[in-house]
């Protein structure tokens, strides 16, 4: 996989994550192209595209669209699943997840995603696995600041 | 799950982001920002030393103005002060940071390294996560340097946990893509590969993506992982979907492992040892008859995963290519999926069959879905999924039903995407010429392309029917007729025109016999359109009136009339003026002998790729040429039944034959000075005139290396010159193919007798190229004789093969007699390594990507040496593309440097090469970079090139 994009329907950027150097302007240009593309299709359209030498995959959840670019040999449909199995560990983390969850920990969903994918690639598949890594990072935390989660 | 501190202390930052949230406006938002940014920099500033908490707080807040999308230029001392801190969050929002924002070139590099070296060496498997994760999501060669050597170690070492030896592969692949020349993984290969036996599951699925990446670079190596993977997937194809616990989804096990599984395996041919292949096979079959089984679950995660193995084991068998049995089974279950009611399955099905078509096992098979993806075509409702049915017609077509597809497509162009035309328009357009049985069908096919979609025929394509008419005689009159008939529509395409004046100039004869397509009538039928039209079809129209004159003499005063006319005649463009002009003259002083030979009927043009092959080639991008392709393309050469084909140089070739009556007139003359492709391609160009002959000469070759390094970057010209013999060239190189024009010229009166030449190749080059010399004189269009008269011209073919890179340069040996004295005349025959260049084109990271791949010492060739010509921009660039490799624009940060690449085909290897050029103005210097696969390459290609300059 060469990145990773979350935006609403409102075309604002939510996660991004890229597994290619780019620079940033050239991250700015793939971002606002895609966001376009992807928020001007139909419903019921197919979830592949062939865009630049890439393929496109991506999912509306809710508000939210998640968009990956995969390269030519790689398979569409298991990453369509990577999508979901990302959205569950969202969901089973944040307890039925919603995308204001991800605005005001976005930095939670980027250390669940490293859990998951690293460099691109399927880290650990396993729900279970994932999220006990990511409490366990969490118990490692002060117990001094126990306030209350803020949805 | 207890939500332990989501937010946890970071009150302030969910305040900011509220306050963001609240923003009414853009500005408010900016305000916002800057406010805040405000605030930050002076807390980093302040005298009080901030506690790690604030620090963390205020580069989370950093982050979250990056992440909108706003440029961050501080903080990047605090976020590495944060890596040092023990208390895990303020650590792991410091390596977020510098994930997300540190750019790979920063100086923090050393000191970021610093801390991922003392975490990497905690033994903490949390912290020692954290680093891995850190290097992988940055990737830099700093990182690469600094730890390449590392992390094997961690990977394979029996106490290193599960989580960290996960991380630890991924985290190698990222260096090898970035860095493969500092990755050695040599005496850690045989316990990597182990690792697919590994009992955790999580440690398997992120091990073979790096075993994967390694097995496409190094496939000898690693060829003892094909056992061992068919052994796993055996493994989880025939288990309870219960049976692998966490690892199953939805009912499917394992099926991210399964899919890397039979993607690794593509790595390979299939194997040798016949109890794997049987296990192998085995699994493919299990995998096929699931396909079969009623669903386990509704959902429609159950079925994808179920599918994507299903479609990786496709992808695998037809790699394979071998198993006719299986790969008939694997058409009909895409056959199924073609009338899916899921989209993605559908669009799936479409792209997968493309590959099965080419398959002579698979391809009738393919074959009798015909009218489903024809169906698909018309009634898709998405776009992309049309697109992969249009490209899976083109790929099933063969002859018995191309008349079917092509129509399809055509009626299919009249209301296709504007996206997708162009493509269309190519793919009509080549399966009409490879499949023409009668060459009607094809004229009728073309002319139809462009009246439905005029403006998305290529130069390409209407070239193209006009060479295929000029080079078959049966389909003349026939193109004549139906072009004719095509121009009476009131609106017709400029394309329509173009290809009309040029056939009617041609052939019209063949038609004139029909009172109804008279002479006249066909003028003033052209003359017609000729106000509508740009100023590159006004002056092909203008030839085409020229050779009007010539076979029609009774519409000699009409056309003498119009090119008189002053919109003619002071025409303020100054080809249209000229040609106006010169046809004038041309028409009331040349004798009808000399205008008959002038303007006779084109020569048919030599045999060559289809161009319009070229472009679709290049539409579909660097890399999506598949091998199988392009030898399908020189089998395509082959049925082209004298259609043939020119380049875009072409085009004034084309054009001097046709004002000159022997194809070799033109070439010692000189249009040549401009690099083969540098000029632009315009129709204006296409029929140039005689007058124009009388250019400057291309100055003379009297030291005969001279005359060698000045055809480096072109290939035609004046090769030689003396008193008695001037010798031009003309040469074209396809692959590893080339083919060289000789022409001899006797300047004297005298006639040359003896006339003999040999061509020898100095030592090393003999065994590399092997030049299929036809030594004797005269083979093609020229008559045969020793004899040389005075004021003639002979040609000799040379056709040449590379059969592996070479230095030295072949050598021509002149002898022949004049006036009794015996000339010797040796010289040394301009073919070059770089001739045999194909042009590759790549983005910029692409570029820099396999920049840093050949980086090993000897890869590299440089030179740095004083400007001997203009620096001029577009001077250079011409050169840089007669060279022969891709220019490459916005690759290069500096935009005065120049960046080319390119592959080199000789016939046992293909030589990738980079080039960098990097002109310094003042000092009137250069300085030149050659990387290139082979490293003999790189010192030749340094030398040649450094004396062009």
């Amino acid at each position: 996989m060469q990145f990773m994009l979350l935006f609403s329907r409102q075309g604002k950027l939510r996660l991004q994550k890229w597994y290619v150097p780019l620079s940033d302007k050239e991250k700015k240009k793939i971002t606002r192209e895609l966001v376009q593309t992807v928020l001007a299709r139909k419903p019921k359209m197919c979830s592949f595209l062939e865009w630049r030498d890439l393929k496109i995959v991506y999912k509306r959840y809710a508000s939210l669209y998640f968009c990956c670019a995969i390269e030519d040999q790689d398979n569409e449909l298991i990453t369509l699943e990577i999508i979901h199995r990302y959205v569950e560990l969202l969901d089973k983390y944040f307890g039925s997840v919603c995308e204001l969850d991800i605005i005001f920990n976005f930095e939670k969903a980027y250390f669940i995603l490293d859990e998951f994918l690293l460099g691109g690639e399927a880290q650990e598949t396993s729900k279970k696995n994932v999220l006990k890594a990511i409490e366990q990072a969490d118990l490692l935390q002060e117990v001094r600041h126990g306030t209350n989660p803020i949805h | 799950m207890p939500a332990v501190s989501k937010g946890d202390g970071m009150r302030g930052l969910a305040v900011f982001i509220s306050d963001i949230r609240n923003c009414k406006s853009k500005e408010a938002e900016i305000k916002r920002i800057n406010k805040e940014l405000a605030n930050i920099r002076s807390k980093f500033k302040g005298d009080k030393a901030l506690d790690g908490y604030s620090k963390k707080k205020y580069v989370c807040k950093l982050l979250f103005i990056f992440l909108l999308g706003h440029d961050i230029d501080f903080g990047h001392m605090e976020a590495v002060n944060l890596l040092s801190s023990n208390k895990y969050t303020e650590k792991q929002i410091g390596y977020l940071f510098i994930s997300v924002l540190v750019n790979s070139n920063s100086e923090l590099i050393r000191l970021i390294n610093n801390a991922i070296k003392n975490d990497l060496s905690s033994r903490n498997p949390t912290f020692m996560c954290l680093a891995l994760h850190c290097i992988a999501n940055v990737g830099s060669r700093e990182m690469a340097e600094a730890f390449a050597s590392e992390i094997p170690r961690i990977l394979v070492a029996g106490d290193t946990m599960d989580s960290v030896k996960q991380s630890a592969a991924l985290c190698l692949l990222r260096l090898y893509k970035t860095s493969p020349d500092l990755v050695l993984m040599g005496e850690w290969t045989s316990r990597v590969v182990h690792l697919l036996n590994d009992q955790h599951m999580g440690v398997v699925t992120a091990a073979i993506s790096l075993i994967t990446c390694l097995s496409q670079k190094n496939p000898d190596e690693f060829k003892t992982c094909v056992s061992l993977a068919v052994s796993r997937l055996s493994r989880i194809v025939s288990s309870a979907s219960t049976d692998l616990q966490d690892y199953t989804y939805y009912f499917v096990p394992a099926p991210w492992l399964s899919c890397k599984l039979l993607r690794l395996l593509q790595c390979y041919p299939p194997p040798e040892d016949g109890a794997v292949k049987g296990r192998l096979v085995e699994c493919l079959e299990t995998i096929l008859n699931k396909a079969q089984e009623p669903p386990k679950s509704k959902k429609v995660q159950h079925s994808n995963a179920k599918n994507a193995i299903l479609f990786e084991a496709i992808s695998l068998i037809i790699h394979y290519d071998s198993e006719p049995n299986l790969l008939v089974r694997a058409c009909n279950q895409l056959g199924q999926f073609l009338q899916h009611r899921e989209t993605n399955l559908r669009y799936l099905a479409l792209e997968s069959m493309c590959t099965l078509a080419s398959s002579e096992f698979s391809h009738e098979a393919v074959k009798t879905h015909i009218e489903t993806v024809i169906n698909a075509l018309k009634t898709e409702r998405d776009v992309s999924v049309r697109q992969r049915a249009a490209d899976l017609l083109y790929a099933m077509c063969d002859r018995s039903n191309a008349k079917q597809i092509v129509a399809e497509m055509l009626s299919y162009l009249e209301t296709a995407d504007y996206s997708i035309r162009e493509e269309m328009v190519l793919k009509v357009a080549i399966l009409a010429e490879k499949y023409a049985v009668d060459y009607s069908w094809y004229v009728d096919t073309i002319l139809n392309l462009i009246r439905i979609a005029g403006d998305y025929v290529s130069e390409e394509v209407w070239y193209r029917v006009i060479q295929i008419v000029i080079n078959r005689d049966d389909v003349q009159g026939y193109a004549a007729k139906t072009v004719f008939e095509a121009l009476q529509a009131p609106a017709c395409h400029e394309n329509m025109v173009k290809v009309g004046g040029y056939i009617l100039g041609e052939f019209g004869n063949l038609i004139a016999g029909d009172p109804r397509s008279s002479p006249l009538v066909q003028f003033n039928l052209l003359h017609s359109k000729f106000h509508l039209c740009s100023v590159p079809t006004r002056a092909l129209l203008l030839s085409a009136y020229i050779k009007f004159i010539n076979l029609f003499p009774e519409t000699k005063a009409t056309i003498q009339e119009v090119l008189r006319c002053d919109s003619q005649i002071r025409n303020s463009d100054v080809e249209l003026q000229q040609r106006a002009v010169e046809y004038l003259k041309l028409s009331s002083i040349a004798s009808t002998d000399v205008l008959a030979t002038v303007l006779e009927e084109m020569p048919p043009f030599p045999e060559r790729e289809s161009s319009i092959l070229a472009k679709l080639k290049k539409k579909k991008g660097p890399g999506a040429v598949s091998v199988a392709e392009l030898e399908d393309s020189k089998r395509e050469g082959g049925e082209l039944n004298g259609g043939s084909d020119r380049g875009p140089d072409t085009a004034a070739m084309a054009a001097s034959n046709a004002s000159t009556p022997s194809p070799s007139a033109d070439l010692l003359g000189i249009r040549s000075t401009a690099p083969v492709g540098a000029a632009p391609t315009s129709a204006g160009s296409l029929l140039v005139d005689v007058f124009s002959e009388t250019g400057p000469a291309a100055p003379t070759a009297a030291v005969n290396d001279d005359g060698f390094l000045r055809f480096v970057c072109k290939n035609n010209g004046v090769l030689f010159e003396n008193q008695l013999l001037q010798i031009g060239i003309k040469s074209e190189y396809r692959q590893n193919l080339g083919r060289m024009y000789l022409f001899y010229g006797n300047k004297t009166s005298v006639q040359f007798a003896c006339f003999t030449t040999t061509v020898s190749s100095p030592g090393e080059l003999q065994s590399h190229i092997l030049p299929v010399f036809q030594l004797q004189l005269n083979v093609q269009t020229k008559p045969v004789e020793p004899l040389v008269e005075g004021g003639a011209q002979i040609q000799q073919v040379l056709n040449i093969e590379c059969l592996t890179d070479f230095s030295d340069a072949p050598l021509l040996n002149i002898k022949f007699r004049y006036g009794g004295a015996l000339q010797n005349l040796t010289l040394k025959l301009p073919v070059t390594i770089n001739k045999f260049f194909q042009p590759t084109e790549m983005a910029s990271h692409d570029f820099f990507q396999r920049w840093k791949q050949l980086s090993q010492p000897q890869q590299e060739a440089q030179k740095i040496f004083k400007a001997n010509h203009s620096m001029d921009t577009e001077v250079l660039k011409a050169k840089l593309l007669g060279l022969g490799m891709a220019l490459l624009d916005n690759v290069d940060p500096n935009p005065e440097n120049y960046v080319c690449a390119g592959v080199i085909q000789t016939k046992s290897q293909q030589v990738g090469c980079l080039l960098r050029l990097e002109p310094n103005a003042q000092a009137q210097m250069y300085r030149l970079t050659l990387r290139c696969s082979k490293d003999s390459v790189s010192r030749r290609l340094c030398e040649l090139l450094a004396q062009q300059f």
